[in-house]
């Protein structure tokens, strides 16, 4: 279980999250919405420990974030936007880092990198430096180091970016099939994505929560004006997405 | 292997996956060689001791060694690779210490490779080898400390290269503290205790009393003193400025 209370970040006098509060339970896959700049990656940032809040609270499984970040932090797997890695390392020298710090050794870390690289198709580049990398496999590096040591909780920052569609295909069974005790939050633009693989979808926009509910319900609460004729189920959940989050809207 | 241990041996790898180790040592081992041999005056002297090997470290650690140090936190948070490693079960003093470490025990190898020139000195004499080691050991803690500045600057700013300059700017406040030009400027008018206090902080009052042979712990104290003050300024640092 995460609970997030009343969060909020202020940057200067700007504020990128304004008290959110929300919790997720083991099994749940989050979706997260909302535009550029509604505050999903300082969200993201604040639950893992990158980022203090200004105010509030955020309890991974109990452990408090900023009480007890080791033990919180060691839950979590974390993709941060635009997955950054070390790009002067080999493909499989960062996960056998990361392996590390995460605690893996012996033949459980030789096994649970040979599994991740095989997860999201690593192999092929396993010994190539990370910055000789297309977009997609770095992509897919950061994912493999998010997952590498199975975590129960999974944050992921837009974790299909840059993909191709069969990468897409590829990382949306993946989040399916993880195991149902899981915690999952993704954060995406692609809203096909989200009535896809999530069981529950939170759209943000400036720092707030504007809807909250499992994504058909969204779909079905699509105002018929924002409806446009002849759209499929992925398009209505759009075109409710954009009654909630442009100007003029709720 | 501890977190600490893990992160040291990562940031080692990375140094010398790139050109950077090996073009810290060679420019190191030819700069001393410059120093030593031709402006030091080495065989001139007709002296069996290192002293004008020495006597040149603090000016050559002033731009060598903010070149090490200015990538240290700067580039990961350029890359956004902090991002990662902040939100890894480790210790903040982990990454200080285990990204400190690997600097430190590099510019520790390019020191030791300047054994060729202790070989010479005695070869062509009988120089006190207890003095040589217990300089050699001085070097290393002072570049301990250019090292440890270079770190907290590094971790002020996601811009190496203006890492480089404040390093470099500090660090000559240091060395120079206690070199005569400083304290001519402030003796005659300055109360004596304000003049014995920058004399204190100056790195070569304390190299110099190491490099004639007098390992007092009181100059080891100095070193690890400003070794420790300014990494827990970068840790401070670190962690004021880690998400701008
Ligand atoms: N360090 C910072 N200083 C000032 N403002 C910031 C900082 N980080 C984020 N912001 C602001 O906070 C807001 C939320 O940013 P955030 O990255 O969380 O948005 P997002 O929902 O992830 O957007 P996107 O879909 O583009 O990724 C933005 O307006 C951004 O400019
Ligand atoms: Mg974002």
């Amino acid at each position: 279980m995460i609970e997030i209370s009343h969060i909020t970040r202020k940057f200067e006098h700007f504020t990128a999250v304004d008290d959110l509060s929300f919790s997720v339970a083991e099994g749940e896959v989050l979706g997260f919405l909302g535009p550029n700049g509604a505050g999903k990656s300082t969200t993201m940032k604040i639950i893992t420990g990158f980022l203090a809040p200004s105010s509030g609270r955020v309890s991974i499984d109990g452990h408090d974030i900023a009480e007890n970040p080791m033990s919180a932090k060691a839950l979590i797997g974390y993709l941060p936007e635009g997955a950054p890695s070390y790009p002067d390392m080999s493909v499989i020298s960062f996960l056998e880092f990361i392996a590390d710090i995460r605690g893996l050794s012996g033949a459980q870390k030789q096994q649970r990198i040979e599994k991740v690289i095989n997860d999201v198709e690593l192999s092929s580049v396993c010994h190539q430096t990370i910055e000789t990398l297309s977009k997609g496999f770095k992509r897919r590096v950061g994912l493999a180091q998010a997952i590498l040591h199975d975590p129960k909780v999974l944050i992921l920052d837009e974790p299909t970016d840059g993909l191709d569609p069969n990468q897409k295909h590829q990382v949306r069974n993946l989040i399916r099939n993880l195991a149902k005790d899981k915690i999952v939050i993704v954060s995406t633009h692609i809203l096909e994505e989200v009535s896809a693989v999530c069981t529950r979808a939170i759209i943000i926009n400036k720092g707030r929560i504007v809807a909250d509910a499992a994504p058909a319900e969204l779909e079905a609460a699509a105002p018929a004006e924002f409806i446009i004729e002849s759209q499929a189920s992925p398009g209505k959940l759009e075109a409710f997405f954009r009654s909630v989050t442009t100007a003029g809207a709720q | 292997m501890g977190k600490t241990g893990i992160i040291f041996k990562r940031e080692l790898y990375a140094y010398f996956s790139t050109p950077l180790a090996y073009v810290f040592i060679v420019i190191f081992l030819v700069m001393n060689g410059i120093f030593t041999f031709d402006l030091g005056g080495f065989f001139i002297r007709g002296q069996a001791d290192l002293q004008p090997f020495f006597s040149f470290h603090p000016w050559l650690y002033l731009f060598m060694i903010p070149a090490l140090a200015m990538g240290l936190w700067a580039d990961e948070r350029k890359s956004g690779t902090i991002e990662l490693l902040m939100t890894l079960p480790i210790r903040l003093r982990d990454a200080v210490l285990g990204k400190f470490l690997a600097a430190w025990v590099l510019s520790g190898i390019a020191l030791l490779l300047t054994f060729p020139i202790w070989m010479t000195v005695n070869y062509l004499g009988s120089p006190d080898n207890g003095v040589i080691l217990a300089a050699y050991i001085g070097s290393w803690l002072m570049a301990g400390g250019f090292l440890a500045i270079g770190s907290c600057m590094s971790a002020l700013t996601r811009n190496a290269v203006i890492a480089f300059i404040l390093t470099v700017a500090i660090c000559f406040v240091f060395v120079s503290s206690g070199s005569p030009i400083v304290l001519n400027a402030f003796s005659g008018w300055a109360p004596q205790i304000l003049l014995d206090a920058i004399a204190t902080l100056s790195f070569l009052t304390h190299f110099d009393a190491i490099n004639k042979g007098v390992l007092d712990i009181r100059d080891l104290l100095f070193f690890a003193a400003v070794i420790t003050a300014w990494l827990l300024a970068s840790a401070i640092v670190i962690e004021i400025k880690k998400a701008n």
